[in-house]
């Protein structure tokens, strides 16, 4: 904005026009220089991170097998009544897919997602594709139900058709241990077949307990550091920063190595004669705890130290000066001011627990591994993609309520870090 | 303490400290005890050690897997920091100078790679880049890389950002220096202790990661941090002892650096009031 537009602009009213126009171009510029700056970062993690994770969260709900395997057979019997045999086209149609995809990974693909809903349909379909083709002129529906009895079985038919929806509520349900049955009615699985709801259980019971030793352990600390004088509490920072700046597979095979059977526990425990054959300490809940809480410990000091530092002493004096006892004004005064600091540091460390995986896989049994490691498992394991999707949408909508929780009641400056 | 505490406060006082003590050396002690190990001259992970030597070191800096992951860790940590940094940086500066309704939430968006679960993101990024033919590639490692550090650097960018004077950049133009000078010549070198601990901590990020790293990489790629996982997972040896003792100090220089930048920072901000 130079001098001369002003002057002119206060001796005729078309310049100022021309400056307002100026000025709003020159806001545009920088609105648009500010948004040319944003613009990358956001569309890298649009593509490299949203669309990832939509596109996981979606096969929650997706259904491809079937349906790209069998979009004839699946076309005729949309129209089908559903409480007869479908027509005899649906058999034709059947045969031919099968022929067609005989042998392939889409075949495997789909009999096993049928067989998901109805155990036995993959022998039944692998079965079936092996005498396929049918040979010329042969009755397709006759020679399918002589290939096995169960092609003149209504149920079997439903399943292809419910199986071949574009999309399907199977694994979230399943994930949250409900049947859906052929009439569309839900029912709790049986208890010796249900397994999430108790990984669920496990993994909220698992954070919960560490979120509380940390808690436990954590407080203490927080508060002698923020009433000693700054050099002391410093070098005590030291103490906490030097584990949290660690490899967390250090911190692992540290544990490891203390808590084995011939490690210095065991042996400071025999020498005490506290045990006279060592402990299993490792490899079990107890390692799995000691080493979590560790690792997390940090993360409920800093958040507790940052809010105790900012409590004024002035008001415990002023209680103590007015009569209260030393622990009674602690717990009356000091104690309810600490709450945010405690619900910041609890809340922290419960969702960064929630989505641990390395620690329970590298220091716990099978009875200790968290949803994590079943995402993980079925990812690599088992290649069922579908129910992967489905354990990680529970496990990402329970982490962002609690995290909305925290960052709407706590601030969101110290998000979580670190697993 | 003071004279006249009673013999309650005073057991109070010294209990806290003992208790203190306790949960720091709990912090800290575990780390430590893996070092001595480290120089342990048979192959047992155990006390008493029999003799000192360093021949696990040797077989760290002559074991092809263990250089490979050196290699691959010192390729991938670098680039993804970089990749964070740059991104990161443009667009905290950005963030800062702005107002536009939804900030709030493009900001939650933006370090919400630190939020969900490290599973979640290399089962994602796994069946997402895979049929792209980006798993198993040192691009598809950085860039998942990337991301993850991203967030880091958005937090303590903007928050040395919060303390910064901008008529110190209207001031360079005014004396003529074009925006790219005056983003070189004066922001950047006054925010450069928050662009560099949101790097370290970046870099921090990426040298510790196995999570998604063991989604997204092929054994060719494995990472310092994944080769521990095999490590620790099949045999834990002496040789892990000895790169944990590396990146231990490695941490520590991190933590003395950081420590440092942060003074500095404050030092910085002490003088020119805002």
């Amino acid at each position: 904005m130079s001098t001369d537009t002003l002057t002119l602009g206060a001796a005729s009213p078309e310049p100022i026009a021309g400056l307002k126009q100026r000025l709003r171009r020159a806001e545009r510029r920088r609105k648009l220089l500010y948004g040319a700056l944003i613009a990358p970062l956001a569309l890298f993690l649009l593509v490299a991170f949203l669309w990832p994770i939509g596109a996981l969260l979606m096969r929650s709900i997706d259904n491809p097998e079937v349906r790209g395997v069998l979009p004839q057979t699946l076309a005729i019997l949309d129209t089908w009544s559903e409480d007869d045999l479908p027509p005899a086209e649906a058999y034709a149609a059947l045969a031919s897919e099968l022929a067609s995809y005989k042998g392939t990974p889409e075949l495997g693909g789909a009999a096993k997602r049928l067989n998901r809903e109805t155990p036995g349909y993959r022998s039944l379909i692998m079965k079936t594709a092996r005498k396929m083709p049918l040979a010329e002129g042969v009755d397709p529906q006759g020679a399918l139900m002589t290939i096995d009895s169960r092609w003149s079985d209504v149920d079997i038919w439903h399943t292809i058709k419910r199986t071949g929806t574009p999309y399907t509520a199977f694994y979230m349900l399943s994930a949250l241990d409900l049947d859906i049955h052929a009439d569309g009615s839900l029912s709790a699985t049986p208890p010796e077949e249900a397994i999430y709801l108790d990984i669920l259980a496990r993994t909220f019971w698992m954070s919960l307990i560490v979120a509380v030793c940390c808690l436990l352990l954590g407080f203490p600390v927080a508060y002698l550091m923020a009433t000693l004088p700054q050099d002391k509490s410093n070098t005590l920072m030291i103490f906490v920063l030097l584990p949290f700046w660690t490899s967390v597979l250090v911190r692992v095979a540290a544990w490891i190595v203390l808590l084995q059977n011939e490690g210095l526990v065991n042996q400071a425990l025999m020498a005490l004669g506290i045990t006279d054959a060592p402990l299993q300490l490792v490899f079990n809940r107890t390692g799995v705890y000691i080493a979590m809480v560790h690792i997390l410990l940090p993360f409920m000091v800093l958040p507790l130290y940052s809010v105790m530092k900012g409590i004024s002493p002035v008001y415990m004096r002023a209680a103590m000066s007015l009569g209260c006892p030393p622990f009674k004004s602690f717990w009356k005064v000091y104690f309810p001011q600490t709450l945010p600091g405690i619900g910041a540091g609890t809340l922290l460390v419960f969702i960064i627990c929630m989505g641990y995986y390395i620690t329970p896989a590298l220091l716990g049994g099978p009875q200790e591994q968290m949803v994590s490691y079943f995402i993980a498992f079925y990812t690599n394991q088992t290649i069922n993609w579908g129910m992967a999707a489905a354990l990680s949408t529970v496990l990402l909508a329970a982490t962002l309520v609690l995290y909305v929780f925290y960052a709407r009641r706590l601030g969101a400056n110290q998000a979580p870090a670190g697993r | 303490m003071n004279a006249y505490a009673s013999p309650i406060e005073r057991t109070w006082h010294i209990g806290l400290r003992v208790l203190v003590g306790l949960v720091l050396a709990f912090l800290v002690l575990p780390i430590l005890v893996i070092i001595p190990l480290s120089f342990n001259a048979d192959s047992f992970l155990m006390y008493p050690m029999s003799g000192y030597s360093l021949r696990w070191y040797e077989d760290f800096l002559t074991s092809p897997s263990w250089q490979n992951a050196l290699t691959n860790s010192l390729i991938v940590s670098p680039a993804a920091t970089v990749i964070a940094m740059t991104l990161g940086t443009l667009a905290s500066i950005g963030l800062v100078r702005s107002n536009f309704p939804g900030k709030t939430l493009l900001m939650a968006i933006l370090i919400s790679p630190m939020v969900v679960p490290l599973v979640i993101v290399g089962v994602a990024m796994y069946l997402f880049f895979s049929p792209l033919g980006l798993t198993g590639t040192y691009t598809g490692l950085i860039l998942s890389h990337a991301v993850l550090g991203v967030p880091f650097v958005i937090t303590t960018v903007t928050a040395t950002l919060q303390g910064f004077d901008f008529n110190m950049v209207r001031a360079a133009s005014s004396l003529g220096a074009n925006p790219v000078t005056a983003f070189f010549r004066v922001t950047l070198p006054l925010v450069a202790p928050g662009v560099i601990s949101g790097g370290l901590f970046a870099f921090a990020t990426s040298f510790d990661e196995v999570v998604v790293t063991l989604f997204m990489a092929s054994p060719q790629q494995a990472t310092l941090p994944r080769q521990m996982f095999a490590g620790i997972r099949e045999n834990i040896s002496p040789t892990i002892a000895a790169v944990a003792t590396i990146l231990i100090v490695l941490s520590t220089l991190m933590l003395i650096t950081l420590e440092w930048l942060r003074r500095r920072n404050e030092r910085l901000r002490g003088i020119r009031p805002t």
